[in-house]
C-alpha cells in the first residue's frame, strides 16, 4: 500500500483531495441546480393534490428526502468512522466531522415537516410514535456527536473517541428502519420500496424521486464543501501553531 | 479469570466503603420518585397507570449520576494506567468495573424499587415482574454507561456530556423494560416477547459495550 496507494491510499493527502474536490465540486454544484429546478417544477405544476391531503401532500416532497438524508448522513458517518478507527484515514475523519451538522439540519428539516404535515392531517403536531421517536433520538445522537467533538481540543483523538460513540450509535438506524415493522403504530410502513406493486401513483412517485435525487446531489454539495473548509481549517491553525513557535524561538533568541 | 473476579471485587468494596456513593443514589431515586406525584397530582389510579415507567426512568438518572465514577478516581490515582499494564485485557478490566458499577449501584437501586412502588399504588400483580424486569435491564444500563464514562473520560463538564451521549442509547431498554411490565398490568400485549428483547439488548450489551469502552481508555491512556 506504501508503494502503490490506491484512490482511497491517494485521497489520504489532503491536497490530492482538495485537488480532485474542487474539480468535481463546480459539476456537482450545477447537477444539483438543475435537479433542484427540475424537481420544484414537477412538485408544483406536475403532481396534482391528493384527494384527501390536498395540497398538503406537497409537504411530503421535502420530507422524505430529508428523513432519507436523516439516515443517509448517519451512514457515512458511521462507515467513515469505521474507516477512521480501521485504517487512520486522515480524511475519514473530516468525513466524519463534516457530515454531522448537515446530518443534524435535515434530521431537524424531517421532524419540522412531519410535524407541519401532521397537524392537519392526525391533527397533532407530534405523537409519540415508534418511527418519530427514534429519528427524534437519531437527532440526539447527531447533537451528542457534535458535543463530543466540541469537547475534545485534540483533533485526533475527538476524531476517534466520536468514531467510537457513532459506530455504538449505529445501533440506533436498523431499529428506526426496523420500528414501523414492529411497533406498527400511527406512521405509515415504507411505501417506496415495495416492489411488487406501486403504492404511489406515477404523477406523485416521479417528482418524489427526483427530489430524493437532488437532495442528495444537494447534501455531496455541502458534505463536500464542508469537508474542503475543514481541511482548510486544520490548516490554518497548523499555520498559526507554527507562527507562535516562531514568534517564541525569536523572543528566546532575544532573551 | 481470577484477576477478574479480584478487580470486580475491589471496586465493589471500594464504592461500598467510600460512604455515600450508593446512598446518593438510592436518596436521589427517591427524591425524584417521590417528587412527581407532586407535580401530577395525588390521583392512586394515573399514579399506578404511569408507575412502570417513573420507576424506570428515576433508577436510570439515579444510576447515570454515578456511571461518571466507573473510571474517575482511577485515573486520578493513576491506577487505572497500573491496572492497564496488568496481565488482564483492557476488554476485561473495562467489563469488571461496569459489572462492579452494578452490583455496587444497579442491585440496590433495583431492590429500592419495590418499596417506591409502593408509593406509586403499582398493582400487586406487578411487583415480581419489576423486580425481574429490572434486574434484567439494569446490566445493560452500567455497561452502555461504562462507554460513555470511558469516551467523556478526564473531560471538562463531562458529567453533562456523559447523559446526552449515552441517555439516547438508553431508549430500548427503557421501551422493553417498561412495555414487558406493561404487557401484565393492562395486558393484552405477550409479557415474553418484550422480555426476551429486553433479555437480548442486555446480554448484546454486555459483550458489546466492553470492547467500546476499552477502544475510548486506550484513547485517555496513551
Amino acid at each position: 500500500m506504501a508503494d502503490t496507494p490506491g484512490f482511497f491510499g491517494r485521497l489520504a493527502n489532503p491536497t490530492f483531495f482538495l485537488k480532485l474536490s474542487g474539480a468535481v465540486l463546480p459539476w456537482l454544484t450545477g447537477l444539483t441546480v438543475i435537479l433542484m429546478l427540475v424537481g420544484l417544477y414537477l412538485v408544483f405544476f406536475f403532481a396534482p393534490p391528493d384527494y384527501q391531503q390536498g395540497e398538503t401532500v406537497k409537504i411530503m416532497f421535502i420530507h422524505a428526502p430529508s428523513a432519507w438524508l436523516a439516515m443517509m448522513g448517519y451512514s457515512i458517518v458511521t462507515i467513515a468512522s469505521i474507516g477512521s478507527l480501521i485504517w487512520r484515514h486522515p480524511m475519514a475523519d473530516v468525513a466524519a466531522k463534516a457530515a454531522l451538522p448537515i446530518g443534524a439540519c435535515f434530521t431537524l428539516l424531517a421532524l419540522i415537516t412531519g410535524s407541519l404535515w401532521g397537524k392537519p392531517m392526525w391533527g397533532t403536531y407530534w405523537v409519540w410514535d415508534a418511527r418519530l421517536t427514534s429519528v427524534l433520538i437519531l437527532f440526539f445522537l447527531y447533537l451528542g456527536l457534535m458535543a463530543l467533538w466540541q469537547a475534545i481540543e485534540e483533533p485526533s483523538r475527538a476524531g476517534r473517541a466520536a468514531a467510537i460513540l457513532a459506530i455504538v450509535g449505529s445501533v440506533n438506524l436498523p431499529i428506526i428502519k426496523f420500528s414501523v415493522d414492529w411497533w406498527h403504530t400511527l406512521h405509515q410502513p415504507a411505501s417506496l420500496t415495495r416492489l411488487d406493486a406501486p403504492a404511489i401513483h406515477p404523477s406523485i412517485l416521479i417528482p418524489l424521486l427526483v427530489m430524493m435525487v437532488a437532495f442528495t446531489a444537494l447534501f455531496f454539495v455541502l458534505h463536500l464543501t464542508a469537508m474542503r473548509t475543514e481541511v482548510l481549517r486544520r490548516r490554518v491553525q497548523a499555520l498559526r501553531l507554527t507562527q507562535v513557535d516562531a514568534a517564541r524561538a525569536g523572543e528566546g533568541a532575544r532573551a | 479469570m481470577h484477576a477478574f473476579i479480584r478487580l470486580v471485587a475491589r471496586d465493589v468494596r471500594l464504592t461500598l466503603r467510600e460512604g455515600g456513593a450508593v446512598s446518593t443514589a438510592l436518596g436521589f431515586y427517591l427524591v425524584v420518585v417521590a417528587i412527581l406525584p407532586l407535580g401530577l397530582g395525588p390521583d392512586l389510579n394515573l399514579l399506578s397507570r404511569i408507575a412502570p415507567g417513573v420507576l424506570w426512568v428515576a433508577l436510570l438518572l439515579a444510576a447515570l449520576l454515578s456511571v461518571e465514577r466507573i473510571f474517575h478516581n482511577d485515573l486520578e490515582d493513576g491506577t487505572l494506567e497500573v491496572i492497564a499494564l496488568g496481565p488482564l485485557p483492557l476488554e476485561l478490566v473495562a467489563a469488571a468495573k461496569a459489572l462492579a458499577h452494578w452490583i455496587s449501584i444497579g442491585l440496590p437501586l433495583v431492590i429500592a424499587a419495590p418499596i417506591l412502588a409502593l408509593l406509586l399504588n403499582l398493582p400487586a400483580n406487578a411487583f415480581w415482574i419489576l423486580l425481574l424486569t429490572m434486574v434484567t435491564g439494569t446490566p445493560a444500563i452500567s455497561f452502555l454507561g461504562s462507554v460513555g464514562a470511558a469516551l467523556t473520560l478526564g473531560l471538562r463538564r463531562g458529567g453533562l456530556l456523559l447523559a446526552l451521549l449515552v441517555l439516547p442509547l438508553y431508549v430500548p431498554v427503557l421501551v422493553f423494560g417498561i412495555s414487558a411490565m406493561n404487557a401484565v398490568i393492562t395486558g393484552p400485549a405477550s409479557f415474553l416477547s418484550s422480555y426476551l428483547i429486553l433479555c437480548a439488548l442486555t446480554l448484546a450489551t454486555v459483550v458489546l459495550a466492553p470492547i467500546a469502552a476499552a477502544a475510548a481508555l486506550r484513547l485517555s491512556l496513551a
